[in-house]
């Protein structure tokens, strides 16, 4: 297999009011290309900083990484042309019509105007949000926002796709809705890297797991083999083994029952 | 192998984002009305306050005030354009865009362009309403007056963006804009000519640059093109242009921001 992304001693310090807070402590992480890779943590480990390092947002403070095939600090444009990015909390513009956004996001990949109007239609068929064309962003669900906000993360078809608790809020339906929508993709070609706080949907899709804690990975591999490891047996629950890992009981958020 | 966008590449994405952003702005026409509220309150019941002072240099007192508020215009339309950007980062598009290939310099001159535009229409706006109350100016010096205005919309929309890209909340960025703009008013004459002034108001305020700017289409509106205030006004819409438009694409460059 290759790597479609590699990182060594990745690390991150926010400079802050009441002192530095080093949110990612040197990560060595490798992802195969075609493999779905969840990323696990609990709150404040560090996932969401170190997606954003990955996607270019943010400059390290130390450590380099090679994202599709690019050097993440010298070639971030390269980068950016073969990835794609959902962050956690969304970035959609509730004043902006779907399909405007849609199109947009073809012509900063550098589309023709048709192209982009005709790519806007393809990705509504494909995520279903044809009827939602011209809606204006604040008129969505959920949902349909996370299905919009994945669609245009698909532009321009990337080689890897991040995406930031893509189902956080969502009800059970649309998350198997979207864990369907994260396997196609895979299958299509794309590589995921995706973090999740649910434990269910880590087992459900992920072909490798890492488990990252106070901005260090702590533990990583197969589902199967995390469970043998840490939780006793291949038929443990991930939540025990999860436990086992960070010595933090499951914090219950929202209604998902595994939630960490 | 670093890649730098093409001068055309940061010039269509320019286009894109400014057409996106003049888009909203005539969606939404507060926009439009918000800058031009206290110049036009100054115009209506404070300039014919005006007409039999006598105000220390040439020119009927609408040619002296209307530049002026011109300018006020420029400060209080273009200085809080930041505050678009406070909210989109709130709602993540900012990232969003800076994901993609686009330009980020284009980031920020779409917008300031858009800024521009609205700034000019609000000026044209406000010299029309001028004339109602009794404005006579040449129509070139007018069109200098609307260049010199739109350099300093783009050069004060610039350094808000740019200040807005450091801040987390409109907590933080609305008190700063607003504890810089009076002064600055207050200090470069908008409302009456500085010549008035005891040597010491004279002295600070020709530290502001606003003030070479008020004095220049001032110039302008009176018709005296040789003037040595219109070159110091366009000399100093340049520099600081220069200065804000540098500093501006900085920041948005930086990879953190
Ligand atoms: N902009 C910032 N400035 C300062 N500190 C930050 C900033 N962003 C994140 N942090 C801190 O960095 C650490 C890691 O945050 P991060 O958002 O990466 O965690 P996470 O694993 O994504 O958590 P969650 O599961 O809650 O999304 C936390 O301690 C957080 O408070
Ligand atoms: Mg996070």
């Amino acid at each position: 297999m290759t790597a479609i992304l590699s990182t060594h001693d990745l690390a991150l310090t926010f400079p802050t009011k009441k002192g530095p807070v080093e949110a990612v402590r040197g990560i060595d992480l490798t992802v195969e290309q075609g493999e779905i890779l969840g990323f696990l943590g609990p709150n404040g480990a560090g996932k969401s900083t170190t997606l954003r390092m990955l996607t270019t947002l943010l400059p390290p403070t130390r450590g380099t990484a090679t994202v599709a095939g690019h050097d993440l600090a010298t070639e971030p444009r390269a980068v950016r042309r073969k990835i794609g990015y959902v962050a956690q909390s969304g970035g959609l513009d509730p004043q902006e019509r779907v399909r405007s956004e849609l199109v947009l996001q073809g012509r900063f990949y550098r589309l023709s105007r048709a192209e982009a109007e005709a790519r806007a239609e393809e990705l509504a068929v494909d995520l279903d949000l044809t009827e939602l064309l011209d809606r204006t962003c604040a008129e969505l669900s959920g949902g349909q926002r996370r299905r919009l906000d994945i669609a245009m993360a698909l532009t321009h078809r990337p080689a890897l796709l991040f995406l930031d608790e893509p189902t956080t809020g969502l009800d059970p339906g649309s998350r198997a809705d979207l864990w369907q929508l994260v396997r196609r993709i895979r299958d299509e070609g794309t590589t995921v890297f995706l973090t999740t706080h649910y434990l269910d949907e880590a087992d459900a899709l992920a072909d490798r797991l890492v488990v990252v804690d106070h901005g260090e990975i702590v533990a990583e591999g197969t589902p199967r083999a995390l469970k043998e490891r840490y939780g006793g047996s291949p038929e443990a629950t991930l939540q025990d083994t999860f436990i086992a890992i960070t010595g933090h009981g499951p914090r219950r958020e929202e209604s998902a029952p595994l939630a960490v | 192998m670093r890649t730098t966008p093409t001068m055309t590449a940061v010039f269509a994405d320019s286009l894109l984002v400014f057409e996106r952003y003049a888009r909203q702005t005539l969606r939404s026409r507060i926009n439009l009305i918000f800058g031009l509220i206290q110049p036009m309150l100054f115009l209506g019941f404070f300039g014919p306050l005006l007409r039999d002072v006598p105000l220390g240099r040439e020119g009927d007192s609408w040619q002296i005030l209307v530049p002026g508020l011109l300018v006020q215009l420029a400060l209080f339309s273009s200085a809080f354009a930041g505050f678009g950007i406070l909210i989109e980062k709130q709602h993540g598009i900012m990232e969003r865009m800076r994901v993609t290939p686009v330009s980020r310099t284009a980031l920020l001159l779409g917008r300031t362009l858009r800024d521009v535009a609205l700034l000019v229409v609000q000026s044209l706006i406000l010299v029309l309403a001028g004339v109602a109350f009794g404005l006579r100016a040449p129509v070139l010096g007018v069109l200098i007056g609307f260049v010199l205005v739109a350099v300093l919309a783009a050069s004060l929309a610039s350094l808000s963006y740019a200040f807005a890209m450091r801040v987390n909340s409109p907590q933080e960025f609305a008190p700063v804009i607003n504890s810089i703009n009076l002064p600055a008013m207050l200090l470069s004459g908008i409302l009456l000519p500085m010549a008035l002034a005891p040597t010491w108001l004279d002295v600070i305020s020709h530290f502001i640059p606003f003030r070479y700017l008020v004095d220049g289409v001032r110039a302008a509106f009176v018709g005296d093109y040789g003037d040595s205030a219109l070159a110091t006004g366009a000399l100093a819409a340049l520099l600081l242009s220069a200065a804000s438009l540098t500093l501006g694409i900085r920041l948005f460059r930086r990879a953190g921001a």
